[in-house]
């Protein structure tokens, strides 16, 4: 199984790996979700959607799908 | 009239850009639309020294040029059209100290393209706090720009952004850096076909030509051979180009700013622990809308009983002082106390929007979107519509337009088609009324009244519809679009006065203005066709009644005498027209007006009544002792009894009776198809419901 952000747990930082996936919004790379920034899981709601993440300084919580599109590797 | 300097102020959201607006023009600033669109303008005026004047607008909050909402498509093409009258002198790119680096992304956009521009470092007061420091001369250096350091919230630092509004002309236009260096082979193709074109600008034409067909390309025109084929290839080159831009920005700020961790405190993961939580979150967030809701129907009826009493004392002291007349009938019956309906509701919606640009200032409302959004996605919605739904609790306008900031087209349209079905604060007088008649006023044990708990239970009925409907149309609409939720959970603020003041000024001038113009208009309207008729029976009705009851005393033969002038007046024969088609229902035609003239605005049902029913003041009591006297010609009981009075309840609770709305669901969907959608489905929806009840009540 791949890591992605949607298998990371709480508190655990990652770096992210490659952004291949059309469904990433654009406006989230421009919030900082690019390939080598940090990603750290804040907080999940229940059932783990949204996540609530620091993605390189940014504050901000997506659904879990596009969070599965996202590799990472954990640091 | 002198010169004014235009200034655009640009920024991503939470930035506190609309506090340094604040603070630029005070309350010398006015809201409106974009031609067209319901986006808000906000614009204003600031004095600079020796009778310098700067013209400020507050544009939408934007994360970057390349827009993917209509409110961020705003802002393209106003800097993009060299030739409009909004286009600016100079850009003021606002952008907090905190989010420093987010921020210059759009800061790095706006350089390029051939813009004076300064940046406004926001929030400076911070800084301490969370071990930030900055090199402000090796900055402005880099970035090629000034900077103004300023805190929105002590008002420091205003000054010094002002003198460098005033001296403009002497700021760099130049880009920060080169960021089209990426594709080297395709824009250099492109800047050779339209040499004297800023290349920047050719390619946002180009991108903004893919999401955004319309696009107006003003005297560019870009043949097929650089348009980009498909979505996914754009996609690459916007992401190359982010990339290029985060290293140029992170370069600069690795040498210009110094972050001390050890000195942060964090605040907001404390906060966050208990605000997010599984289970207090929730719980907290509940406790909040009780607060709400509280504050709408209790704090808020002090206020409004005065304003009722202020107007019914209006309407005497008029009628004794001046002669009496048609046009002083005019305003006594029909002008004051249509004035008085829209006043009357000018606490509650002030208490909603106070609460509402509390909970959004303070940062809070993010939190709440993101505790919703997993609960609100099975029935087709957003966390972002939790906002709508709740403010449509006050209006169905606001709410329709608090939609925008949902990316996903099919959640927003299922938000925009449901909204209308949450208990607005115009239902809340015919409910009151209705239930004041009909439902005993007796208590269940020790602390709930019947009365009580069915204003409750239509509250949730209100919600529970809208939810159900949303899950209904998402069945049924099949509209392919992206799945995409990103939402910006902002540090914890404490709320400054002045925003939350001028958001709850703003926000009741709009309604007053707007919504007041058709009730207004409508009370006069109904007051006409009530007080004139087409025919003799109408001019005669004093001496018909008075030969007809000899016997009666001048009270009950001034009674008789309205009643009969009611049912020959126009008002009269159009209610008689549509009295087969609600007497199923349980209403007689007098109610049939009623909800004929509520299609306009619900809240003039009552006012509606009082006039029909002939009373001159507007108190309540009056209005409810002659309804409650009323007979249904039929059964020969009273008019309003339990079926009857559920019968209205539940079609005021379902039918779409409101063209504002319309015309607002018009103008966010662009098309008449689905307002018009909304008023027939939700009307036939009202009768059939309406009626079933009725028929098993009876």
């Amino acid at each position: 199984m791949k890591t992605t952000i949607a298998t990371l747990k709480r508190g655990q930082r990652a770096l992210i790996k490659e952004i291949t996936s059309d469904i990433i919004p654009l406006k989230l790379l421009e919030m900082g979700c690019l390939p080598g920034n940090e990603v750290e899981l804040l907080q999940t709601a229940p059932f783990q959607c949204p996540m609530y993440l620091n993605i390189n300084g940014s504050h901000l919580a997506i659904r879990k799908e596009i969070a599965a599109q996202i590799e990472v590797q954990i640091i | 009239m002198a010169k004014q300097i235009k200034v655009s102020l640009i920024g991503n959201p939470n930035t506190g850009k609309t506090s340094v607006f604040n603070l630029l023009t005070g309350l010398n600033q006015q809201v409106g639309n974009y031609p067209g669109i319901t986006v808000e303008k906000k614009e204003g005026v600031c004095k600079l020294s020796r009778g310098v004047k700067a013209h400020i607008m507050d544009l939408p909050g934007t994360y970057s040029l390349n827009a993917s909402s209509l409110d961020e498509n705003v802002v393209i093409e106003l800097l993009l059209n060299k030739k409009g009258k909004d286009y600016p002198d100079v850009a003021v790119v606002v952008s907090d100290v905190e989010n420093l680096k987010r921020n210059l992304l759009l800061f790095t956009q706006i350089k390029d393209l051939d813009i004076p521009t300064i940046l406004v470092i926001n929030m400076a007061d911070r800084m301490r706090r969370k071990g930030i420091s900055l090199d402000i001369p090796l900055l402005e250096k880099e970035l090629k720009t000034k900077i103004a350091l300023i805190s929105a919230r002590k008002g420091e630092g205003i000054d010094e952004l002002k003198k460098l509004i005033e001296s403009y002309t002497s700021l760099s236009k130049t880009p920060c850096f080169d960021a089209l260096s990426f594709a080297p082979d395709y824009f250099g193709r492109l800047q050779k076909a339209f040499p004297d074109q800023s290349l920047y600008k050719l390619w946002l034409v180009i991108t903004q030509d893919v999401n955004f067909r319309k696009f107006d390309k003003q005297d560019m025109s870009i043949s097929s051979d650089f348009k980009i084929k498909s979505e996914s290839e754009l996609k690459r080159l916007q992401q190359k180009e982010t990339i290029k831009r985060y290293q140029f920005i992170n370069n600069v700020l690795k040498k210009g700013l110094t972050v001390d961790e050890k000195a942060a405190t964090g605040m907001r993961a404390k906060l966050d622990r208990v605000l997010t939580h599984k289970f207090w979150g929730y719980f907290i967030f509940l406790a909040i809308l009780l607060l709400i809701f509280q504050a709408i129907y209790d704090w808020s009826s002090y206020p409004m009983d005065l304003i009722d009493e202020a107007f019914a004392w209006l309407s005497e002291v008029t009628k004794t002082s001046l002669p009496s007349g048609p046009f002083v009938d005019l305003i006594t019956e029909g002008i004051i106390p249509g004035l008085g309906g829209i006043v009357i509701f000018i606490p509650q919606i002030a208490f909603l929007f106070l609460f509402i640009s509390i909970l959004e200032e303070s940062g809070y409302m993010s939190r709440v979107v993101f505790l919703m959004d997993r609960v609100m996605r099975r029935f087709g919605l957003s966390g972002k519509s939790v906002v709508p739904l709740v403010s449509g609790t006050a209006c169905a306008i606001p709410a329709v337009m608090a939609t925008r900031n949902i990316e996903n087209w099919k959640e927003r349209l299922i938000t925009i088609l449901v909204v209308p079905f949450t208990t607005c604060a115009a239902r809340l007088p015919v409910y009151l009324i209705i239930i004041s008649l009909v439902i005993p006023d007796e208590k269940i044990g020790w602390i709930f009244g019947y009365q009580s708990l069915t204003l409750m239970f239509l509250y949730f009925l209100g919600f529970g519809t809208a939810v159900g409907s949303a899950w209904l149309l998402n069945r049924i609409l099949k509209i392919k679009s992206k799945s995409y939720f990103v939402i910006e959970m902002p540090g914890y603020k404490v709320p400054l006065f002045k925003n939350v003041a001028i958001n709850v000024i703003e926000k009741t001038k709009a309604f007053v203005f707007g919504a007041g113009k058709i009730i207004l208009a409508i009370s006069i309207i109904l007051w006409v066709l009530a007080s004139f008729g087409p025919n003799e029976n109408f001019n005669n009705a004093e001496e018909t009644i008075t030969e007809l009851y000899p016997s009666l005393s001048q009270e009950e033969l001034d009674n008789k005498i309205a009643s009969h002038k009611l049912e020959y007046s126009f008002i009269g024969y159009a209610g008689k027209a549509i009295e087969p088609v609600v007497a199923p229902l349980g209403y007689d035609w007098k109610i049939g007006i009623g909800i004929i003239s509520s299609f306009a605005a619900r809240e003039v049902f009552v006012g509606t009544l009082a006039t029909i029913y002939s009373v001159g003041s507007d108190e309540e009591e009056t209005i409810k002792n002659r309804m409650a006297a009323e007979v249904n010609q039929v059964t020969g009981g009273p008019l309003f009894n339990l079926a009857s009075g559920i019968s209205l309840l539940l079609f005021y609770a379902f039918a779409m009776q409101c063209m504002s709305t319309l015309a607002i669901v018009k103008r966010e969907t662009n098309s008449w198809k689905w307002p018009m959608a909304q008023l027939i489905f939700m009307s036939i929806f009202a009768y059939g419901v309406a009626l079933i009840v009725y028929q098993i009540l009876k």
